[in-house]
């Protein structure tokens, strides 16, 4: 069972013909993206005579320096926020068995069958009462909120699993309930916050309805909204859009194979939250 | 300073002098602040919508007034409204079914002795982090009548297929599913990987002695120990499904016609280009109502399958 048989090359030479077949579109995404506008050949014959002019032309027009800085002030801004007082919320529903504390919870997990689209029309219009409108500020506001259910999900599940013995003992040395959380229970959660911080920055980094919604005709754009304003305007340059969905692709792939094995056992790590 | 410090009682006396508690009591403001962001941001907005569903409500004018159901009585004389709810249903059933098929096929493979086992799992895995709307645009192109799929039909000399994929009515619905299953397949995939490595190998070893074929092996031994696996992977596809937006936004706009319309998609043109927020909150209510009847249903179905697997 632990050889390499005959029937172990079959599938690995089917499962590397799948992987080709699933990576033909990045193929064709960076062969027309260093390709001139003028080279109207097929596109899957590979490019003749590459070109980076599309990509200085994209970066120039749909302004993406300043996108990827919005995308970033908000994915790190806001996943702070909902760390923080998701684990904090956390601590005290999955340890009291107090009727406000299983009230409380409940009350959260609704969160998590509501869609977003019910909250998000009223709540356009607080926000623009607010004059938030346009700001990146009301999108942090946002995904700390909305968020906090799936968040908070995932704490109390891997905090009730966890023995209260560390937090008595620091209790009885004298830990009020604040340090106790900060300097015992919180460097416990480690596992479950990488869970949390992989999750939430990837759902908050490729969310477009919202900004759509909170940002469209502004200055402000984050990534998402950049690329399909970008695409609006420029309808049929394929070149051109391909350069510019390369560009928006690239940090995250970057991102994405640097830490691969915790985003992948982030996303797997779902399953025991 | 040698003074000082002998006039001051010392630590250990003040320690002994507090209430020993055996037990921490967290309080309960610890849960304020989520839970001030949380009704601030879901709770507050979601209860006024349910509301607004039963009014005129048009997002501007703070005068409006209560309708009754009306808005939910024009959806079923509203065909592009029902059309849409049917669309939502198929893409939702079609993407989990498809999909974790396809993800647990993968998982499978993955889960062997095959030297690229490490590289495949990144590489498949890889699209489920890129933004949606990206890879949406991505294939508009591929799908589109000079794009890439074409040339590869007519390379392998099926040229008669050719055709604009996303601008028949009749085939742009399953598209949507087809990029959605492209992106997300590895992210099933994940999830079962993690589910088949925590079932311990003697089990399948004692299996194989007891010269149990590969198919029995799975259906009696790898499937429900996979239970909460597969849990996870409906949920996760089903409610995704449900409230798909973003990449039936970018690659048919719901088009053509209303072909590809979803709930989601009524909801923002209702919404915002023909200002009749009543009628979109109003389809926002239907769709929390699929969502719960959907997580619902399959809690029940898979809590129960899990617990005869266990």
């Amino acid at each position: 069972m632990n050889r390499y048989t005959r029937r172990t090359f079959m599938l690995e030479t089917a499962m590397v013909a799948v992987a080709i077949a699933f990576a033909f579109p990045v193929y064709v995404l960076v062969n027309l993206a260093l390709r001139a506008p003028s080279d109207t050949s097929s596109p899957i014959r590979p490019t003749t005579a590459p070109t980076l002019v599309n990509f200085t032309q994209a970066w120039q027009q749909a302004g993406l320096g300043g996108a990827l800085v919005n995308s970033v002030v908000v994915t790190a801004v806001s996943v702070l926020i909902v760390l923080a007082v998701s684990s904090l919320a956390a601590y005290p529903l999955a340890r009291s068995t107090a009727h406000w504390s299983r009230g409380a919870f409940l009350l959260i997990m609704l969160g998590l069958i509501l869609p977003f689209q019910l909250a998000s029309l009223p709540l356009y219009q607080t926000i623009r009462d607010l004059g938030l409108l346009g700001s990146v500020w009301s999108l942090i506001l946002f995904y700390s909120g909305l968020q906090v259910p799936f968040t908070t999900f995932l704490y109390v599940g891997f905090l009730r699993a966890l023995p209260r013995d560390f937090e008595d003992a620091a209790s009885i040395d004298g830990c009020t309930p604040l340090e106790n959380f900060r300097y015992v229970v919180f460097p416990m959660l480690k596992p479950v916050t990488v869970t949390a911080l992989v999750l939430n920055a990837v759902s908050v980094w490729n969310d477009f309805f919202t900004p759509l919604l909170y940002l469209s005709g502004s200055d402000h754009q984050t990534m998402p909204v950049a690329i399909a304003g970008f695409v609006g305007q420029y309808v049929s340059d394929w070149n051109l859009i391909f350069a510019a969905l390369l560009i928006s692709i690239v940090p995250v792939l970057a991102v994405y194979l640097a830490l691969q094995r915790s985003i992948i056992n982030g996303f797997a790590g779902g399953l025991k939250g | 300073m040698t003074i000082d410090t002998k006039a001051r009682p010392s630590p250990a006396v003040v320690t002994a002098t507090r209430p020993r508690r055996s037990r921490v009591a967290p309080p309960w403001w610890f849960v304020a602040p989520a839970m001030a962001l949380f009704a601030f941001v879901v709770l507050v907005p979601s209860a006024r919508g349910v509301y607004y569903a039963f009014t005129d409500w048009d997002g501007l004018d703070p005068e409006f007034s209560f309708v009754g159901l009306r808005n939910f009585a024009g959806m079923l004389d509203d065909p592009t409204a029902l059309q849409a709810v049917w669309h939502t249903v198929l893409i939702a059933v079609a993407i989990t079914v498809i999909q974790n098929g396809i993800g647990l096929l993968l998982a499978l493979g993955v889960n062997s002795m095959i030297k690229t086992r490490n590289v495949l799992r990144v590489l498949l895995f890889a699209p489920a982090v890129v933004t949606p709307i990206v890879t949406a645009y991505l294939w508009r192109n591929l799908l589109g009548p000079d794009g890439a799929v074409n040339s590869l039909l007519g390379a392998a000399g099926l040229g008669s297929w050719q055709q604009d994929w996303l601008g028949n009515p009749r085939l742009a619905l399953w598209m949507i599913v087809l990029v959605i299953v492209w992106q997300f397949a590895g992210y099933s995939m994940v999830i079962f990987l993690a589910g088949l490595q925590s079932i311990p190998r003697e089990i399948y070893e004692a299996a194989a002695l007891d010269g149990t074929g590969a198919v029995r092996r799975f259906w009696s031994i790898v499937r429900p120990l996979l239970a909460p696996a597969i849990t996870v992977n409906l949920m996760l596809s089903i409610i995704g499904g449900i409230k798909l937006f973003d990449q039936v936004y970018a690659l048919t706009g719901g088009g053509p016609g209303h072909a590809t319309d979803t709930i989601a998609t009524l909801i923002y043109k209702d919404a915002f280009t023909l200002g009749e927020f009543g009628y979109s909150v109003a389809l926002a209510v239907v769709l929390t109502a699929i969502v719960a009847v959907a997580s619902a249903g399959q809690y029940t179905v898979l809590s129960r399958h899990e617990r005869a697997a266990s």
